[in-house]
């Protein structure tokens, strides 16, 4: 065995404790579903992890009203001191508990432990720590004097980054004073379990935080919900427009954090080495099921044949495997269909005259996996570089000037991220002005904190998560 | 027989460390029934210039360390002060003369108003810093950054470590570094918050606290060149305007007193800051 | 841009060398952003290198190391002692690896020599040679001619190796053209009688250079030169080495092999103590050139405590237990 194999170093699940069976979360107890019930498995293995309930709409009903009762009962008339001191509690449990968090995560999503150690989990901890501070600050919120909560939020969120979602949704929610009813994704439901055991460890009010499991249905279920003031959504651009229509003429606010298609934009100029690095997570981080990935790289093209180069050399130390692998770079696909949509898109890819390039991977028999793949050769008008693939697949196209570089970036209904990488400030702040793209990266790709507010412009949704921004999305005065 | 109790000392708090001063003074505590408590340090000039120099070499990492960094730190300053509460509210009783409830009040309020304060270390930036639309194809951002390294007189009559944690907090969410000087007749809550402070991931030489007269260490805070900022909440009773005279010598940016405690808010955090504006061309071409 | 191959390379800056044209190559080259070289780096760290893959990494790691006294008061007995060590590193276990060098001051060349005896040769083939710093180490500050004396008399002495130190002040000052020149001339002074050459490491003090993009230039400098290793640090200026500097330089040595065909070596010198970090070195080296450099004419770390870190870890994983300093000699 070559040095470059490196010898298994697994983390072990034996700092979990599951059960085999999780209700919902209403209320402050883990109770029954009144509906069916469905299995979460490993995508890296296929192998059960624990079964959840299917909320049914009476499932639903009975956490709004508990989101309902602690908000006027209790959560509304704590000072926002105290509902800090709440807020920093989740947060410190966290942290705590990371390690734990850490590997259900990679356990329920297929991601590598590698990036729910040094990132999922330590984010989600960050976002409550943030949003904690802003809890008796919001007077400083730019909405005025005492801005109000709305109430009751109806939040749900997707299967690529389970409890670094639920945070963005909940901290700012409960910071702002509103209560919740949170639906996570059906293949990734495990660690927002967790969550409401943290909740509990917290003695949070009973109702301030609720979680029903379940489906499309479910989440159907809590957009049509009478009793909710604001909807709170982050998936694809298909459901969001769904969501945008049910809710027209409700009343109800609304925000969507939806899809994209990154342009990553890579000038002549650029440092070179750290751009390979960049596109690479840029596209590959989280097995590129990222709404916010650098999914189309456009190079220019005097640097075009180098750059390919770099990116194949380069991907031949990825690692696909086991994501419970501390050495893992690559982990598995979320679930069987979606790797049927990647095949399907890269197949058409090909189709359509793209020139494919896949890493060369050892692929585990069991589980859903797709090796690093680069499309060369591919052209404005191809598939590739219009649908989002969310998967490790990256479609390279070329530009000649800067305005073209801008004008091909912007030529897409999404807008949620871009990257520009060139030595030159004056260049790069010139192209963020005219990037239609709401988070724009100069010489890095995926970086995320609390404080920096991120959403899209277009059809990537609208509203903002994190900073002051994302306060206003749930205080009585946001637009949203 | 009762116990016999081991009583504890009352030291200086430099560079995170406890030593005594080199002066060698101190000062007698006693309780309001007039009981002896300790000998308190009683700083001199030349703590206070030691005190400075710990600032001042701490000062590039706590203002370089990240926001929320600071912020994580701050908080956990406030986990240890609640888990010493009993102990505080004893010697608060003990010295003030407060009761029990009053004293438990304070306590209460001064962890409470810490966390406030921890809580904008990674906020106060994007309320107090902006971008700016100038006309030109330039990025405009103003930025507010520490001040630098502050000397602070703590309220000389109002709850002592209420006070002191009124002072102190908020130049320390701010990113700079700080010397106080505690209430002089009720210093050890001071010293035993320094204790706290020594115990919860503070790196040396962010604080430091010197028990001791006002009035004899003030000056030397004011005329000293490496001081950045002077806040005189709790000068009240000293000829505070000559004080602010000395410190015009060097521009040093200065905070009047105040009555009884200060009121937490974000000026008194900003009021350590400066802003610093940057212009960087744009250019497609 | 494209890079010249090395005989173009060479010719470029030969004999009648044009500084300009070697100012206008290396201003050329791509820049270093240091957030991402620093986060990639940090990311090779995080590898977790267990069981067989340590036990692998452990040995090449003691059969890497230049093991190294550079002391004003170093004496006889000292360099005695440290080739003791470098030959048989763990009394009480001697399956360990041997170093794969002895670096010391060139008047104390003939001293190691002697002291190794039999030992004294080839590390490729288990033997231990001879380096000796030279160059008016570690400042450079004297003339050409001292600089080059010191280098004969070091290879006359009998060393395998010369790690000179680049003119860090003429480098500041832009005087490119006489740092080439100073190490093409040291690499001639490296030539014995018999036609046979020491080999050459090239000190950039990356230290004193500070700026990643300056490595980044002074890298590709001393392999234009023609220098066998390129090394971080004389050891005498912090910071020493670290690992976003030995990835910026295993980069160029990387493009370097693709464009000419040519190996040149890379020598971290300095604040590497334990054998945690030295892992983590082994694995930017593979993953960024490949594993093939793990080997003593193209890898070696300057160290000397780090020995005994390493050997420690090696006790451990050969009797279970954790070990003590008590249980490695000092030399």
């Amino acid at each position: 065995m070559s040095f470059l194999e490196y010898a298994p170093a697994p983390e072990s699940t034996g700092i979990l404790s599951l059960r085999e069976n999780y209700g919902h979360f209403i209320g402050g107890e883990f109770v029954d579903g009144s509906g069916e019930s469905f299995a979460s498995i490993s995508p890296s293995t296929e192998k059960h992890i624990a079964t959840f309930a299917a909320g049914t709409e009476e499932d639903v009903n009975r956490a709004v009203i508990a989101a309902r009762k602690a908000y006027d009962g209790v959560w509304s008339k704590l000072s926002g001191a105290d509902r800090a001191k709440y807020l920093f509690r989740i947060a410190r449990i966290i942290q705590e508990r990371a390690r734990e968090l850490a590997v259900a995560e990679t356990l329920d999503n297929g991601k590598p432990i590698k990036e729910t150690r040094d990132a999922d989990i330590p984010l989600a901890a960050a976002w409550f720590f943030y949003y904690a501070g802003w809890a008796d600050k919001l007077d400083y919120a730019g909405m005025g004097a005492n801005p109000r909560a709305l109430g009751v939020a109806g939040q749900i969120i997707p299967w690529n980054f389970p409890l670094l979602m639920l945070a963005w949704k909940i901290a700012p929610a409960l910071a702002a004073g509103n209560t919740v009813v949170l639906k996570p994704a059906e293949t990734t439901p495990l660690t927002a379990m967790i969550f409401a055991e943290i909740c509990q460890q917290a003695d949070l009010p009973a109702g301030v935080v609720n979680i029903v499991t379940g489906a499309g249905a479910t989440g159907r279920a809590i957009v049509e919900h009478a009793d909710i003031n604001k909807i709170a959504f982050t998936g694809s651009t298909a459901v969001g427009r769904g969501i945008a229509r049910t809710i027209a003429g409700t009343g109800k606010k609304v925000t969507l954090e939806l899809g994209g298609k990154g342009a990553n934009i890579v000038f002549d100029d650029a440092p070179l080495d750290q751009a390979v690095e960049g596109i690479i997570s840029g596209i590959f981080f989280n097995q590129g099921q990222v709404c916010c990935a650098g999914s189309r790289l456009l190079v220019q093209e005097n640097i075009h044949d180098e750059v390919v180069d770099r990116l194949k050399t380069r991907l031949g130390t990825l690692r696909l495997g086991d994501p419970l692998d501390k050495n893992t770079d690559i982990g598995a696909i979320n679930s069987k269909v979606q790797l049927e949509r990647i095949t399907a898109l890269v197949a058409k890819g090909e189709a359509e005259g793209g020139e494919r390039w896949s890493a060369a991977c050892e692929i585990p028999e069991k589980g859903f996996w797709f090796p690093p793949t680069l499309f060369t050769g591919v052209q404005t008008s191809n598939t590739v570089a219009r649908d989002e693939i969310f998967g490790p697949v990256l479609s390279i196209l070329t530009f000649r000037t800067p305005a073209e570089a801008i004008a091909k970036a912007n030529n897409t209904p999404y807008g949620l991220s871009a990257g520009i990488w060139s030595d030159k400030g004056s260049r790069i702040l010139a192209v963020a002005d005219k990037l239609r793209a709401g988070v724009i990266w100069a010489n890095t790709f995926n970086k995320f904190d609390p404080a920096s507010p991120f959403g899209g412009y277009k059809e990537s949704g609208f509203g903002r998560e994190g900073g002051i921004q994302g306060l206003s999305a749930y205080l009585e005065g946001g637009v949203r | 027989m009762s116990r016999l109790a081991v009583p504890k000392t009352y030291k200086l708090f430099i560079g995170g460390k406890f030593p005594r001063s080199e002066s060698g003074r101190v000062y007698e505590i006693l309780s309001t029934k007039g009981d002896f408590v300790a000998n308190a340090a009683l700083a001199s000039r030349k703590d206070l210039r030691d005190c400075v120099v710990a600032a001042r070499s701490a000062l590039s990492g706590w203002s370089g360390a990240t926001a929320y960094n600071r912020g994580q730190v701050l908080y956990r300053i406030a986990e240890v002060l609640e888990g010493r509460r009993a102990q505080f509210i004893e010697e608060i009783v003990s010295v003030e003369g407060a009761t029990a409830a009053a004293a438990a009040k304070q306590v209460d309020d001064a962890i409470d108003l810490w966390v406030w304060y921890a809580g904008w270390a990674d906020k106060y930036a994007q309320v107090a810093g902006n971008a700016n639309p100038v006309s030109g194809p330039y990025f405009n951002l103003s930025v507010p950054e520490p001040t630098g390294v502050v000397a602070v007189i703590a309220p000389q009559s109002s709850g002592s470590l209420l006070g002191l944690v009124s002072v102190i907090a908020p130049v320390l969410a701010g990113g700079n570094t700080v010397v106080a000087v505690p209430r002089c007749d009720a210093p050890l809550t001071a010293i035993s918050f320094a204790e706290v402070l020594a115990t919860s991931d503070v790196p040396s030489g962010v604080v430091n606290i010197i028990t001791g007269k006002p009035a004899e260490l003030a000056p030397w805070f004011a005329s000293h060149a490496d001081v950045n900022a002077l806040d005189l909440a709790g000068a009240g009773d000293l000829d505070w305007v000559d004080l602010q005279i000395a410190a015009a010598e060097t521009l040093m940016r200065v905070l009047p007193p105040v009555e009884g405690v200060p009121v937490a808010s974000l000026s008194r955090l900003t009021a350590f800051t400066e802003t610093k504006t940057v212009w960087h061309t744009k250019s497609l071409i | 841009m494209t890079i010249p191959s090395i005989d173009h390379a060479r010719s470029m800056v030969g004999t009648d060398y044009s500084e300009s044209n070697l100012k206008a190559f290396l201003n050329g080259l791509p820049g270093v952003d240091a957030v991402g070289l620093e986060a990639r780096a940090a990311d090779l760290g995080t590898r977790s290198i267990k069981t067989s893959s340590k036990a692998w990494a452990i040995d090449k790691i003691i059969s890497l190391i230049d093991l190294t006294t550079l002391e004003g008061a170093d004496t006889p007995g000292k360099v005695h002692s440290l080739a003791a060590k470098g030959m048989l590193p763990d009394p009480s276990d001697p399956t360990s690896p041997r170093v794969a060098a002895l670096c010391v001051y060139g008047d104390m060349v003939g001293h190691a020599v002697d002291a190794l005896g039999a030992l004294h040769g080839d590390p490729d083939a288990g033997l231990i040679s001879v380096a000796a710093v030279a160059t008016a180490f570690p400042s450079g500050r004297s003339s050409r001619a001292i600089k080059l004396a010191d280098t004969r008399d070091a290879v006359a002495a009998g060393a395998d190796e010369i790690d000179m130190v680049i003119d860090r002040g003429a480098f500041l000052s832009g005087r490119l053209g006489l740092v080439f020149e100073e190490i093409q001339a040291v690499k001639d002074a490296c030539v014995r009688a018999d036609g046979t050459s020491a080999h050459l490491k090239v000190i950039l003090e990356t230290g004193e250079l500070n700026t990643y993009d300056n490595i980044r230039k002074a890298s590709w400098l001393a392999m234009l030169a023609g220098g066998d290793f390129i090394k971080t640090s004389t050891g005498k200026v912090a910071p020493a080495a670290t690992l976003p500097v030995t990835l910026l330089m295993l980069e160029p040595v990387r493009d370097w092999h693709s464009q000419t065909g040519q190996k040149v070596g890379v020598k971290p010198a300095g604040g590497i103590r334990t054998s945690k970090d030295a892992i983590k070195y082994l694995v930017t080296v593979s993953e960024t050139v490949g594993e093939e450099w793990l080997t003593p004419h193209l890898f070696r770390f300057g160290a000397s405590s780090l020995l005994n870190d390493v050997l420690l870890q090696r006790q451990k994983l050969s009797t279970g237990h954790y070990s003590g300093p008590d249980y490695v000699t000092i030399d």
